[in-house]
């Protein structure tokens, strides 16, 4: 009886979103395992990889070079990071949605992405009002945003968390560099960009 | 096949993390972009101090991995300001929009957005174009 309730008040604990300081410490143990497993921290890779598999190296020589049985643990890290997410979301899911500041809801509410109603699943983690199968522009704007991390990331070898999780810890310049990139476009995006494409769009 | 499943592991726990961290939230990435909230930065900023103390430790006292390996020095690229910023900036654009950060499209995938295959083909097309008109880029 004792265990069954200490059972539920440590899942009731770790339902509540965790601090940014949890999280952090969370993304840090992954890069640990996978240093100690000897491999280093990377998932836009598996773009290219997907690519090679589909037949790109017919189009490209720059698929044919891929050495794919090196990056078969990849399959298994992201199989794991897919059933992480349905962990996260199904079996210990938040009460609540994203807690995100009220500037930004309000913010939103004016570029008419209304918080939470435009993620249909209600969890603020995507706005499927914008980003979706069922309308031209949700179309449109779900495949500008993979063409530009699919491109940008092959061009600087690396997204989010080959440079700026990993690049960084490795004092690496050319990922400092990168990053810094990755903040001018997003801010780009995020102020001057991202409105007018919705209105262009919807 | 041991490995495999140590790889799977990992890859599980980083899946419950970005979710329950709300990593994968582009509510957030678009309010960290605004400035309206620490919450993404202290993510970052608390993941990049501990894995540098990690590494940068680890290598100097010549720490050996799980197969008696020693731990490798992540190598970085050939230094071309143009290029990295430049690559930088065309990821930057798309991390912005709505589900485009590679480890959440995974994530986002077991949650339950099923847009974000659409997301991947788009990421798969951009990958794709990089590769037919690279000698065109400075490198």
């Amino acid at each position: 009886m004792y265990l069954n309730t200490l059972f539920l008040n440590v899942l009731d604990f770790v339902s509540q979103p965790w601090h940014w300081a949890v999280a952090g410490t969370g993304i840090s143990l992954v890069f640990i395992a996978l240093a100690l497993l000897g491999r280093h921290f990377g998932v836009s890779s598996t773009f290219e990889q997907l690519c090679a598999v589909a037949g790109a190296g017919r189009l490209s020589d720059y698929f044919r070079s891929i050495d794919l049985p090196s990056n078969k643990w990849r399959i298994f890290f992201l199989s794991g990071a897919v059933l992480g997410g349905y962990i996260g979301s199904h079996l210990i899911p938040s009460p609540e949605p994203v807690a995100i500041s009220a500037s930004t809801v309000a913010e939103l509410e004016s570029i008419g992405v209304p918080y939470p109603e435009s993620d249909a699943l209600g969890l603020g983690m995507l706005p499927t009002s914008i980003s979706n199968f069922t309308t031209t522009g949700g179309v449109v704007l779900a495949l500008l945003g993979g063409f530009l991390i699919g491109f940008g990331a092959r061009y600087g070898r690396g997204c989010t968390s080959g440079h700026a999780i990993t690049g960084l810890a490795h004092l690496n310049l050319s990922s400092l560099l990168t990053v810094i990139g990755f903040f001018i476009g997003g801010l780009l995006m995020t102020h001057l960009f991202f409105a007018p494409l919705l209105r262009l769009l919807f | 096949m041991k490995k495999n499943i140590l790889y799977l592991l990992t890859g599980t726990f980083f899946g419950i993390v970005m979710t329950k961290g709300e990593i994968v939230s582009w509510y957030r990435i678009h309010e960290m972009f605004r400035f309206e909230s620490f919450h993404m930065y202290g993510v970052i900023g608390t993941a990049v101090l501990l894995n540098m103390l990690f590494i940068q430790w680890g290598l100097k006292k010549g720490w050996k991995n799980l197969w008696g390996e020693p731990l490798e020095a992540k190598p970085p690229l050939p230094l071309n300001v143009k290029r990295h910023l430049l690559a930088g900036t065309i990821f930057g654009l798309g991390w912005a929009l709505p589900g485009a950060c590679p480890g959440p499209i995974y994530v986002l995938l077991g949650i339950g957005y099923w847009v974000v295959l659409l997301i991947l083909f788009g990421a798969l097309l951009g990958t794709l174009t990089y590769g037919l008109i690279r000698h065109k880029l400075p490198h």
